[in-house]
This record gives structure tokens, C-alpha cells and sequence, in this order.
């Protein structure tokens, strides 16, 4: 370890780790290191060697020139390996703590930062290697990433303008206003074969060059950050981690296309990304980076916030515009498409927040870096949320074409709890389940469809044998159904029943030709809606049906959930030949409904709200489900 | 009954221009600043931005964000986002259900607690997810729900 460096201690404040009061502990090393005196720049004292300097300077700490650290305390966006927040890193020493708790602050400031030395407890201890690693990169969680989109979020102080300039910021859009021309800049963008990273992968240079080809004016950019897809937060972090890659990306779409006003749409329950938002346009403004004659080019242009009002049809492009408007958010049929007639009927580009992001990369390395990252028909990286039955859950980037295997148990450590993997979701209620079979498909935006899942915006769900496929399919259509906006009749009314059919499902009234009757209404919805949520709504169900056709016969037929989560159609028991008496089930259950006898525990049936709590809780696998039990009653 | 001050109402519409562009962020500032819409500002709105009120509902009753019913004092959010779901959400939800005694989208007869569902809290790895007000609660289990509602005056079974 590096004597007399200044360090940089790294706290991450992204969502997953502010939950577990990540910002108490970066409020903690902040006083903490204020009152101990050590936020001073000491290099030139060291340089001098005048250790007297020092010591009159700073009465409370050690004056041999080990301890003078001078260590700058920054508070960043999502660090990726959300499970173990909060994370708290080192740097340049390279030392990545995990689950730190205010008490362990003054331990790491003592010890790592005044003695140079690791507080071995809160190392990380990595499942796959089974054993404790020192750096980050070590860890087979990031051994595997490439963060192209990610690259500062969790490395800079989202507030800090400096921190952005110093890793490249505004590099690319200098460039892109200095010697390009909006030809050059489109040319590139198309090279690099970039698609959109919403989810339907639309070619990114071919939108744009659309609306660039049109003469009418004005013309708008939009930033799509709404995300309303439940188990996704990649747009999040990035706006609330490194706000300026978006507002970067969108001013230099804005010069190849023409435009000279810009909108960001972003979910209104998302506050800090709207507060970092906000903070960096205005410093963007300032430093004349947005707003009138941009670094003295000539070319005006200015973004505005507009916070989505919670509805996830407004996702859709033209639901999405309609809302900018002051309207309802339904979408209309795209026979008109919006590069050519979008916000307020002007040609509109409209791009997804990691899309953006993406873009000043792609000016600074060129299109033939970024083409040289991912399969032939899908360029550079994704960034994903891994969450689920998966024992790292957090926010991962990899190269497209890497395969499900590899992100689910190289990168997310496998599946919690020891439990055996059953599927992973991606692509939220738009995609569909993909079972272990399908398990080394490589992840690219044509794979995935083909495997009737689709990329999304890159929500991944894993699942394990405690999850019921029947009812995440119920799951999703719920969403779907409330989420409708109603415009149109297929997605309206054909959600609803295939919802109707699969309630009956769930709570034991499935009967002969239900299956059959959802794959036939799936079609329809899935050909006559209007827009997107409707035409991709039956995904969940059919690739459900797809893969997992025998849990659906096991819930018409059988009348039992193998998964053990729909409630009527489950019982649960204690096996006592493997019960070893512990009493965690007991302890867990929120009914009172385990009771203790002679012979053991057992499960009073009248109590038991068939929570699983029991299940979750046994060690010894003791708790089963008892089969086929409405079958015989 | 509150009464409410419905002037704010005005300062909340000077804040814009005169324009439909804006309708949604103004009712989010009265959503935010009453807590729901109250009929009365929305006829305000209506004559600021000559905007029928047929419209005005429509917006109301669109988007989630808004809500025509006043809400209670404390405002639990159960995440019901997938990986939530997945780690048994809807059981936490029946837990409350059981102890307040309300369904989602309902507030407690005292106006001291409402219930909500919510989509996706972004905060995936601590699911189950549920927010008070603004205190997070991560990886909640059905016995935990009756001490955590205690802490709010809630009823201890």
C-alpha cells in the first residue's frame, strides 16, 4: 500500500445501498474525518518534509509522514454489487468494503486510512471463489463487466461537474461541435451500429438520420426516463450517478439532428435523479456546455425536465409525448412515424437514458471501438438490473453476446439460499421466461426475441423453484391489465381475460382448454393492439406456457402449485424424519400457526396463512408441500 | 375534516405559464402540496388554464401519481415490483391487510394510514420493499409487519 497518497474513500449512495443507510455512513466519514483533521491536502507538507508544519496544523494526529493521508470523501452513484451494500471503496489503494455500518467508519479511518492496513471483516467474500478478495476486481462480479454506459456511475461525485471534465466529460461534445459536422456525427453514430437500449433495439443512427433528412422545424430530443418496468433501475442509477453522459449525449444528438430544444422525461418517484438532473443542467448552463451559442459554436440548445406522472404506457414513445404535452398518455398508431411528426407534431428523436449515455463514448473512441464490443448484429454492452433469487443482486454492464449462464451464476454468485435455479425473466412485462435449458443463449437483442423473451430496458428476474411460473405470468398481466390505458380493445379487454383465466388458474378453478384458450387470445392481443404494451403483453404467458406447460397442468389438473405460492392450492407440512426441532419456523411464522409437540413441530392447518415464511426459514429443507391435496378433498 | 387553504393553490398555478404543457406538473404541485386533489383547486385550474374539467379528471384518474381521494397520515408503499413479487410481496400485503384491516388503494377510517401497491421502487435487492411516508423498510417478512406498524401507532394485534 502507497505511503502519503492522497485517497479518495468512495461511499456508494445509489438506490440499494441508500436503503440500507448508505448515506449515514458517507455522513459519518465525512465528520469523522473533519474533526480527526485529515480532509487537508498534506502533499506539500510532505514534500517539504517538514513535519513540524504539520503538527501544529493538525494537533490530533500522529505527525510521521505514514499518517499524513489527505483523503477526499465522495458520495456516488450505485456501485453494482447492490447486496452487499453499502459499499464503501478505497481508492487508489484499491480496497472494496462491503455491508459497512456507521460503527466500522472510525475503524476504517484508523486503520486503512492512518495505518495503512485492511479491516479483514469487511472484505468481500466472494461465492464463486469462496474466498475474501481485497480489490474490486478481483471479485467475479466485475471480473466479468465492461461498463461502457456505467463508466462513471459509482467512480465520481454525481454533483461534481470536475469530477465528470476529469474522466473525459464534454471531451466528445468539444470535438463533435470543434470539427465535426452533423453528417460526420451521423455517420458515426450509424457506424457504430448502436441500437436503441430501451428494448425494441432500434438502429440509434438510422432514427436519427430520419429526422435529420426532414425540413420541418423545430425539432425536439427527448430523454425517455421513465422506466416504469418493475425490476429495473439501470436508468436510474445512471441519471442519479452520472447525470452529465445524458445530458452530454443528448446535445450532441441535438447538433446532428438539428435541434435546438430538448425534454427529459423522468419518473416522478425517482428524486434524487430529478435533483441531480437539475443540478447538472444548471452547471451544464453555466459553463456554457447548454443554453445559447454552446462553447462559442454557434449552436443553441437547452433541456427541460418533465416528470412522468406514473403511468407505464407512457414508456411509448407517442404516449410518452402526449404526456410532455399536458395530455393523457395514450399512445397513437405509428403510421406516421416521429422522427417526422413527434412532440407537438415536429420531428422528434426520442432515446432511452443508457442509449444516450452511450453516446459521448462512441465520439471518443470511434464507432470502430464500440463496433469491435458485442455479436455482429448487436454492438458495445448492456447494462442490466440482476435482482431476484440471485446471490448478487446489483447493477451489472456486460458485452452483449455474453451468456445468461455466465451473468447468472459467474456475476450474480448463483442462486440464494443453495436453491435450485428455474427461470430468468428478462425484458420486464414485455419479455418472457427463459428456463434453464436456455440457459447458454447468448444475450443480444435477436437471441433473446428468438427465444420469445427480448432484451427491454434490462430488467433481469431470476427465479428459483419457490417461484410459481403460472402466477408470475398472473403477475404480469395484473400489471398489464391496470397499466392498460384502455385506448384500444385487444389490449383492454383481451388482458383482462386472459387475467380472468388465469385467476381461475391460481385459485384452483383451471379446468380442460384453459391453456389452449390463452395461447389463442395471446395471438390476438399480440397482433391487433395498437402499441407496444399491448403487442408484447402476452409474452410472459406464452413463453410460459412454452417452458413450464407442466406447472400450469400440474395447477387445471392436479390442483397444486409446485412452487408452493398459490394459496389455494397449497399446503404445507413438516417433514419430521428431516425436522431437526431448531424452531426457526416457528419463530418466523407471523400466524402462531406452528406448534410444538412431543413428536416435533407441525403446521396447524387452521392457523396457517400459507405465507411460506416456514419454508424460507428451515435450514433442513423440513418444510414441504403436501401434493395434490385438493385433488383427494 | 382539514380545511385547507386553497390560495396555495394559486401560488403553485403562478409559478406557470398559461399553457396545457404544464397541466400535469401543476396537478403533481397540488398532489404533492395537499396530498390530493381537491375539488376545489381543480376548478381553479380549470379557469387559469380554460381546460374543461371533463379533462382534468381524465388526468386525475390516469395517472397514478395523482389521486382524488385524500390520503391518510401515513402512506405505506408495499413494492410489488417483480423481484419483490417474487419474495412474496403479496404476503406483507396481506399482513397489513389483516392488521389495519384496509385493502390497497384505502385509508383507515382514523385517516391515519393508507395502503398502496406500488410498481417498482428501484430498490430491487432489499425486496421486499415497503416505505412509510419516507422511511424505507428492506427484506420484510410477514412477522415483522405488526411491529413495524406499531412504531406508527398501529394496532398491536
Amino acid at each position: 500500500m502507497n505511503r502519503n497518497v492522497k485517497r479518495t474513500v468512495l461511499i456508494c449512495c445509489g438506490p440499494g445501498c441508500l436503503s440500507n443507510q448508505g448515506m449515514d455512513v458517507y455522513e459519518e466519514f465525512k465528520t469523522k474525518i473533519l474533526i480527526s483533521g485529515l480532509d487537508v491536502d498534506l502533499r506539500s507538507a510532505v514534500e517539504t518534509e517538514n513535519a513540524c508544519v504539520t503538527d501544529t496544523l493538525h494537533p490530533g494526529i500522529k505527525t510521521d509522514l505514514e499518517t499524513m493521508v489527505s483523503p477526499a470523501v465522495k458520495a456516488t452513484g450505485c456501485q453494482g454489487l447492490c447486496e452487499m451494500g453499502p459499499l464503501v471503496r478505497i481508492e487508489p489503494d484499491s480496497i472494496f468494503y462491503t455491508k459497512v455500518k456507521v460503527s466500522d467508519v472510525t475503524e476504517i479511518i484508523e486503520k486503512t486510512l492512518m495505518e495503512n492496513r485492511v479491516v479483514e471483516r469487511l472484505l468481500y467474500k466472494d461465492p464463486v471463489q469462496g474466498r475474501k478478495v481485497r480489490a474490486r476486481e478481483e471479485a467475479e462480479f466485475y471480473k466479468s463487466q465492461l461498463k461502457v454506459a456505467l463508466r462513471n456511475v459509482g467512480e465520481i461525485d454525481p454533483e461534481s461537474l470536475d469530477d465528470y471534465i476529469e474522466r473525459d466529460g464534454y471531451r466528445a461534445l468539444k470535438i463533435v461541435l470543434s470539427q465535426k459536422t452533423s453528417e460526420d456525427v451521423l455517420s458515426e453514430i450509424e457506424k457504430s451500429g448502436l441500437r436503441g437500449r430501451g428494448g425494441a433495439g432500434f438502429p440509434t443512427g438510422r432514427k436519427w438520420r430520419q429526422c435529420a433528412r426532414t425540413g420541418n422545424y423545430p425539432k425536439y430530443v427527448i430523454c425517455n426516463g421513465d422506466e416504469g418496468d418493475p425490476g429495473a433501475f439501470m436508468d436510474r442509477s445512471i441519471m442519479e450517478g452520472d447525470p452529465h453522459s445524458v445530458i452530454e449525449g443528448m446535445i450532441i444528438g441535438a447538433y446532428a439532428v438539428g435541434s435546438h430544444e430538448g425534454f427529459m422525461y423522468i419518473r416522478d418517484e425517482y428524486f434524487l435523479a430529478i435533483q441531480n438532473m437539475t443540478k447538472a443542467l444548471e452547471q451544464a448552463r453555466r459553463e456554457g456546455f447548454l443554453g445559447k451559442n454552446i462553447l462559442g459554436s454557434g449552436f443553441d440548445f437547452d433541456i427541460q425536465i418533465v416528470r412522468g406522472g406514473g403511468a407505464f404506457v407512457c414508456g411509448e414513445s407517442t404516449a410518452l409525448m402526449a404526456s410532455i404535452e399536458g395530455k393523457v398518455g395514450e399512445p397513437r398508431a405509428k403510421y406516421i412515424r416521429s422522427v417526422e411528426k413527434g412532440l407537438w407534431g415536429k420531428p422528434t428523436v426520442l432515446n432511452n437514458v443508457e442509449t444516450w449515455a452511450n453516446v459521448p463514448v462512441i465520439i471518443n473512441k470511434g464507432a470502430d471501438w464500440f463496433c469491435s464490443i458485442g455479436t455482429e448484429r448487436s454492438k458495445g454492452t448492456k447494462v442490466f438490473s440482476l435482482v431476484g433469487k440471485v446471490r448478487n443482486t446489483g447493477l451489472i454492464e456486460v458485452p452483449m453476446g455474453v451468456t445468461l449462464r455466465r451473468i447468472i451464476f459467474d456475476i450474480g454468485g448463483g442462486i440464494a439460499g443453495g436453491r435450485k435455479f428455474k427461470a430468468v425473466q428478462t425484458g420486464g412485462p414485455s419479455g418472457g421466461c427463459i428456463p434453464e435449458s436456455l440457459l447458454d443463449l447468448k444475450v443480444d437483442f435477436d437471441t433473446l426475441d428468438e427465444a420469445g423473451s427480448m432484451m427491454g430496458s434490462g430488467g433481469m428476474i431470476v427465479m428459483d423453484d419457490r417461484t410459481c411460473m403460472v402466477d408470475v405470468a398472473r403477475y404480469y398481466l395484473n400489471f398489464l391489465s391496470e397499466e392498460s390505458c384502455g385506448k384500444c380493445v385487444p389490449c383492454r379487454e383481451g388482458i383482462r381475460r386472459m387475467l380472468e383465466i388465469l385467476n381461475d388458474i391460481c385459485e384452483g378453478r383451471g379446468r380442460q382448454g384453459d391453456i389452449e384458450l390463452l395461447a389463442e387470445l395471446g395471438e390476438t392481443v399480440r397482433e391487433a393492439s395498437l402499441c407496444g404494451l399491448g403487442k408484447t403483453a402476452p409474452n410472459p404467458v406464452l413463453t410460459t406456457i412454452k417452458y413450464f406447460k407442466d406447472e400450469y397442468l400440474a395447477h387445471i389438473e392436479d390442483k397444486t402449485c409446485p412452487a408452493g405460492v398459490c394459496k389455494n392450492l397449497t399446503t404445507y407440512y413438516i417433514d419430521k424424519t428431516l425436522c431437526k426441532s431448531c424452531g426457526l419456523c416457528k419463530k418466523n411464522c407471523p400466524s402462531e400457526a406452528i406448534e410444538e409437540k412431543l413428536e416435533g413441530y407441525f403446521i396447524n392447518l387452521l392457523k396457517c396463512i400459507k405465507c411460506g415464511s416456514c419454508m424460507n426459514a428451515c435450514r433442513f429443507g423440513a418444510v414441504k408441500i403436501l401434493a395434490g391435496i385438493m385433488r383427494k378433498l | 375534516m382539514v380545511l385547507h387553504d386553497y390560495t396555495y393553490t394559486n401560488t403553485i398555478l403562478k409559478k406557470y405559464p398559461r399553457e396545457q404543457r404544464h397541466l400535469l406538473a401543476i396537478l403533481q404541485d397540488i398532489q404533492r402540496h395537499y396530498n390530493y386533489l381537491p375539488r376545489k383547486s381543480l376548478d381553479m385550474v380549470r379557469d387559469y388554464l380554460d381546460i374543461p374539467l371533463s379533462k382534468l379528471y381524465s388526468m386525475a384518474t390516469f395517472y397514478r401519481a395523482l389521486s382524488l381521494k385524500p390520503k391518510g397520515e401515513y402512506v405505506i408503499k408495499v413494492c410489488d415490483g417483480t423481484a419483490c413479487h417474487i419474495k412474496s410481496s403479496q404476503s406483507i400485503i396481506d399482513e397489513i391487510r389483516k392488521v389495519l384491516n384496509i385493502d390497497s388503494g384505502e385509508t383507515t377510517g382514523d385517516g391515519k394510514f393508507s395502503l398502496e401497491t406500488v410498481n417498482c421502487l428501484g430498490s430491487c435487492a432489499a425486496s421486499p420493499v415497503m416505505v412509510i411516508n419516507d422511511k424505507f423498510y428492506g427484506k420484510v417478512i410477514p412477522s415483522m409487519v405488526g411491529g413495524i406498524l406499531s412504531e406508527y401507532g398501529g394496532p398491536e394485534n
